[in-house]
């Protein structure tokens, strides 16, 4: 009754090929990340220490440590996203919830995407026409607030389109039994609508901290200084953010490519340290949301 | 005495579109108050579009219109002041189960809560009434805590119904409330309905010929955005129905 016929066997030959090339091709897509990181982490984990992590760095760089440019990444990604997640979000809640498909839709629809395809050094020549000279911050200098601003630019769009796909998997029905019974669009928003799309909304934004944190291109021509200490290392992080700063990303470009006289691992251990903050944030965002979910509602 | 005060629902030469798709083709009547109306008619008929179009859901979906009139006592719904209070005044229940992501005692609260009601103590008898009503106190009582979503399709199902009538509406559309019942708590809450009566207007989407039959004064036959027939219970299945297609129809021999 059961037996195989030839075409029955055939397909489940092609079935199991089918699956090992596809498990193949996802199993690829793992390499580079372990070789990249294992590499780097490899040549660069012996420079690293407390004082190479606390220390500021001397010599042009040569000697010391990178905690000037650790702070000043995290100033420029703390701005940038203070300004970009609040707007994207609530931009993106009038897209889905509110806006009806008209002109004005469709040009705010056709302007994330476009920004989104921008290329980031584009993003910084805006940035300083837009914020370093006519919105002149710091008398016609770089500045963090120019950097952070002209970041929260770049990651605007992206924010948006996150969000936008977050609340639109939250069902359609749960909105529409929400206005049949007499609720208004914001009591549904408010009360169905965000409780359930608020981890993937988080988890966006929290995507986009690497990706700031990664940029050179822009923050080098709007707010990045290729040596600028602290103001104060007394108070853990004060520093004004009209001033320029350093980051760990322009930083590595610099010790790779311009400094003299810099130990070989170096720029490795730069490299390890930007790639262990994104990782931990990743891996923060991961975990909230594994938290969030675990709380889903249907 | 004026038409437009005895009148629950006055419907005059409604035309609705989803672009450019007509899905009435002018149809006009009017439902009394305080009684059970039906609507029946194949899939594709404008059955939950009319159910739509009378509490202005319609809206929501993109490209969609209408004209003629619509008047929910005495009041056109297209100049309402309030469409919140216009949708608060009908009690909808969708065809498929919605328990919205909340608890079940939320879920039956949210409507009130959306009112502005607070009063803990007034929810707390609200939400037992309405549950009550809805044939699901029982199984719920001792869980009213867990998730509304959780409910199986039936209980849901009646779930939806407790959070319709909990806006105390005066008027309650069920479209195809019992598809995803069985038989025997559909009589329950066909029971339910029969003393709702007293209270509300209701409007019955069925494609149930015999839950129309049994429950409703008056049927509507619609077919294709038109209405075919529409008459008192005895007439519409009785054995000489105005038109040939209503007869066919609720014996099941159509085509």
């Amino acid at each position: 009754m059961f037996t195989e016929t030839p075409f029955i066997r055939r397909k489940r030959r092609a079935e199991r090929i089918a699956q090992c090339f596809f498990a193949g091709m996802a199993a690829a897509m793992v390499i580079p990340l372990f070789l990249i990181i294992g590499y780097i982490v490899i040549k660069g984990a012996p420079a690293i220490s407390w004082e190479f992590l606390t220390e500021n760095p001397r010599s042009g760089g040569a000697k010391g440590g990178i905690w000037a440019a650790i702070v000043g990444t995290f100033y420029i990604v703390f701005f940038s996203l203070a300004v970009s997640a609040p707007i994207g979000v609530l931009a993106a809640v009038y897209l889905s919830e509110y806006a009806r498909e008209n002109w004005f839709t469709r040009m705010v629809h056709l302007a994330v995407v476009n920004l989104a395809g921008v290329p980031s050094i584009v993003h910084g020549l805006f940035g300083v026409g837009a914020f370093v000279y006519f919105a002149n911050f710091n008398d016609g200098k770089k500045s963090i607030i120019a950097a952070a601003l002209t970041l929260a630019v770049m990651t605007l769009p992206v924010i948006i389109t996150s969000t936008k796909e977050a609340l639109a998997a939250v069902p359609r029905q749960f909105r529409e039994a929400c206005w049949n019974v007499g609720a208004t669009r914001w009591q549904t928003i408010w009360r169905i609508v965000l409780p359930n799309s608020i981890s993937g909304i988080l988890t966006g934004v929290i995507l986009q901290v690497s990706r700031t944190a990664g940029e050179t291109a822009p923050v080098m021509l709007t707010g990045v200084a290729t040596y600028k200490l602290l103001e104060s290392t007394g108070l853990f992080l004060y520093h004004p953010i009209r001033d320029q700063c350093m980051a760990l990303s322009m930083h590595l470009y610099y010790i790779a490519t311009q400094a003299n006289n810099v130990p070989a691992a170096t720029p490795y251990a730069i490299a390890t340290v930007l790639v262990g903050v994104v990782l931990v944030v990743n891996a923060a965002a991961i975990v909230f949301r594994i938290y969030l979910r675990s709380r889903k509602k249907w | 005495m004026p038409v437009a005060q005895t009148m629950k629902i006055e419907v005059e030469d409604l035309r609705t579109f989803y672009g450019a798709k007509e899905v009435h083709h002018g149809i006009s009547f009017h439902i009394e108050p305080n009684e059970i109306f039906a609507i029946i008619g194949p899939a594709q008929s404008g059955k939950t579009t009319l159910l739509r179009a009378i509490n202005r859901t319609l809206e929501f979906t993109p490209g969609s219109r209408m004209t003629g009139t619509i008047r929910v006592d005495g009041e056109d719904v297209k100049k309402t002041r309030s469409v919140y209070e216009l949708r608060r005044k009908i009690g909808m229940v969708a065809p498929l189960p919605v328990g919205l992501p909340l608890s079940i005692y939320d879920n039956v609260a949210f409507a009130p809560r959306a009112a502005g009601i607070t009063d803990r103590r007034f929810l707390d008898g609200h939400v037992e009434k309405c549950l009550r009503q809805a044939a699901l106190w029982d199984e719920v009582k001792d869980r009213l805590d867990s998730l509304g979503t959780k409910l199986s399709g039936g209980q849901q199902q009646r779930l939806t119904i407790a959070r319709a009538l909990s806006h105390q509406p005066e008027i309650l559309c069920l479209d195809e409330f019992s598809i995803a019942i069985d038989p025997v708590t559909t009589m329950r809450i066909e029971d339910v309905l029969k003393e709702l009566k007293r209270e509300m207007t209701i409007i019955l989407v069925t494609n149930l010929v015999q839950q129309a039959r049994r429950l409703a004064a008056r049927t509507m036959f619609l077919w294709n955005g038109e209405i075919i027939e529409l008459d008192s219970n005895e007439v519409m299945f009785g054995d000489t129905p105005k038109d040939r297609r209503t007869y066919d129809y609720v014996n099941g021999i159509f085509g």
